[in-house]
């Protein structure tokens, strides 16, 4: 079998093939570098399930010994000197990444359309802002927008940790890659069945493009899930704080929260990995052009 | 008289195709309007602020023309913590950027080998610290200074050390820390991109390099893979630079803002101290923000310049 194989192999000239050697430098290689990626991951699953006696242990185990729930159920007297139920945290999160994510999808795909395939003044100008704008980091303004939520009010509202980060321009940019490879015949058949723009973009154009809106739904979930520096800035009374403002809030308490901390580390953790794992196959054929043309 | 009809002709075209394209305005001005109003004035505004010294309390004065540069002279001249801040930045862009775009490229061209089904773990594998980045306070811990951190003790127990050492406190340590922290969180967008990038080159491309003379899987790299995704490797490079400039928070939490003698402050971390309670110095902020944001995006287009100049040699 493996002969065939390599005859075939052979015959086709798939690829250059790597030493015996090269391949075992490879997996080693991926081996270490997975066990560092996943090492904070790892800790963190660990140390959620052990009980209080593991945690305060010296010198600490990396393994939980005896996995307890101890720590799930401790959680809401873990945040004590707060005077809203911990639920409450996880219910802003939800309500700011759902809230956040589907605009911003909503939007950045309205306006790729136009982008990609309509020809009107400006078009190449907006385009080359957006670009322009993936060339430095949205904390670079902080100041002025600072400035800009207290003039408008928003201080201390969940607008001010929703609507600055619905511009988001990355997704912008991927939609409009992937919108052009859409084939120009299929939207003028829509036209001459008397579709307007905005019925093609929904029933055209949205139902060819479901990688990439797939996409745009898993990156802006994990920014808006994991957001923490607006948060820290905007939002001050409890009630509207999100997650990972409580997890920092626990992580005050030191060594004797740690479990508290982990559960929450765990929690947080989870629904990103959970919507990448799902859609991950569509992200991989979003990204096949992202290419930066010049 | 042609000349001014031409004129006219084109005036009528253009004001004639706005009119035309209504649709096509009404669907990127909800998001063009947002972006306007919450990047574009923004940026325009840190500009036009940097020139004053504005301080949220009274009205900006702006300073006349002998002083205009007043701002951007403190911070060159008279501001130790900027000049320490800066340095790290530089660090980090130098070290993280580079070593994380290799690793990016190097780790998707492994993991591009593997079977779909373990292709596929390894990518989430890989991806999961920028999907869950949140999880980086484990790195707290990790390196926490008393013996009950996990390389203290993990140290101590292999005897190395007979003492705990103060890796979040040390001088000669912190900025390596977040480095590390950093690194570990930098396999994101461009990873991804380069994974595809892998995945949409031609087959019949390396069959070709094989009749060719191609003779082991670094040549291969270089004068086929390399040059096939050269639009990803530019994506990726302007995705790694833009962050790897963007250090600020994740070192503030990890090693304390400000971390000792400011060994691991950052040019945002030390806008942010300028900004906020009690300094209120918002004019002086916006020069920061206005020499970040200048440094970030010239690195930005060298990086894109030398690139295309580099590939078109090669191609």
């Amino acid at each position: 079998m493996t002969i065939i194989r390599r005859i075939r192999y052979k015959k086709v000239g798939r690829k250059a093939t790597r030493s015996r050697m090269g391949n075992a430098f490879v997996v080693f290689f991926l081996v270490l570098l997975a066990a560092f990626m996943s090492f904070p991951m790892i800790y963190t699953i660990n140390t959620a399930f052990k009980p209080m006696g593991e945690l305060l242990k010296f010198p600490p185990d990396f393994f939980v010994q005896n996995p307890t729930l101890q720590n799930f159920q401790n959680l809401s007297n873990a945040i004590s000197n707060s005077t809203v139920p911990f639920t409450r945290y996880f219910f802003n999160s939800f309500l700011v990444t759902g809230l956040g994510t589907a605009l911003h999808v909503l939007m950045a795909s309205l306006a790729a359309y136009p982008l990609a395939k309509h020809k009107f003044p400006g078009r190449s100008f907006l385009f080359m802002l957006v670009v322009l704008s993936l060339m430095f980091s949205p904390s670079v303004v902080q100041v002025p927008q600072y400035l800009q939520i207290h003039s408008f009010g928003w201080l201390d509202t969940y607008q001010a940790i929703i609507i600055p980060m619905l511009i988001n321009t990355l997704g912008l940019y991927l939609m409009k890659q992937f919108m052009e490879q859409i084939n120009d015949a299929m939207l003028e058949a829509a036209r001459i069945d008397g579709a307007g723009e905005f019925k093609t973009w929904w029933y055209v154009v949205m139902p060819a493009v479901k990688p990439a809106y797939l996409t745009l739904t898993v990156f802006a979930f994990k920014d808006f899930w994991n957001n923490i520096g607006p948060v820290m800035m905007y939002i001050s009374s409890e009630s509207k704080k999100t997650l990972p403002l409580a997890l920092t809030n626990i992580m005050q308490g030191g060594i004797a929260r740690l479990g508290s901390t982990a559960v929450v580390g765990l929690l947080l953790m989870i629904p990103p990995i959970v919507i990448f794992l799902a859609t991950q196959a569509n992200v991989i054929e979003t990204m096949k052009s992202s290419g930066m043309k010049d | 008289m042609t000349g001014d009809l031409k004129i006219r002709a084109a005036r009528t075209t253009l004001l004639q195709k706005i009119k035309r394209s209504g649709a096509s305005y009404a669907m990127v001005a909800p998001f063009m309007l947002l972006f306007i109003v919450f990047m574009v004035v923004p940026v325009l505004m840190a500009v036009i602020y940097s020139f004053s010294n504005y301080n949220v309390m009274e009205a900006p004065r702006f300073f006349s023309f002998r002083h205009l540069f007043d701002n951007y002279l403190r911070l060159f001249l008279d501001d130790e913590v900027f000049m320490i801040s800066l340095k790290n930045t530089m660090l980090f862009a130098v070290i993280t950027g580079p070593v994380s775009y290799v690793a990016c490229l190097l780790i998707a061209w492994f993991v591009n080998d593997l079977k779909p089904k373990l292709r596929a773990a390894a990518t989430l594998f890989f991806y999961a610290p920028s999907l869950s980045f949140n999880v980086y306070f484990m790195w707290k811990y990790v390196f926490a200074s008393d013996a009950n951190g996990f390389l203290n003790s993990t140290l101590m127990r292999l005897g190395f050390i007979s003492d705990a050492f103060p890796w979040l406190n040390d001088t000669r340590t912190t900025l390596m820390v977040v480095i590390i922290v950093q690194l570990w969180m930098s396999l994101g967008t461009a990873f991804l991109a380069f994974i595809a990038g892998l995945q949409g080159i031609d087959r019949s491309l390396y069959e070709a390099g094989m009749i060719d003379g191609v003779k082991n899987r670094w040549q291969e790299l270089y004068h086929i893979t390399l040059p096939s995704m050269k639009e990803q490797l530019l994506f990726g490079a302007v995705m790694q630079i833009t962050g790897s400039f963007a250090v600020g928070a994740i070192s503030g939490e990890i090693v304390g803002k400000p971390s000792p003698l400011y060994s691991a402050h950052t040019v945002i971390m030390h806008m942010e101290d300028v900004a906020l309670t009690p300094r209120f110095e918002m004019g002086y902020a916006c020069a920061i923000a206005v020499v970040l944001f200048a440094i970030t995006l010239s690195i930005n287009q060298l990086i894109r310049y030398l690139l295309n100049r580099k590939s078109d040699r090669t191609l």
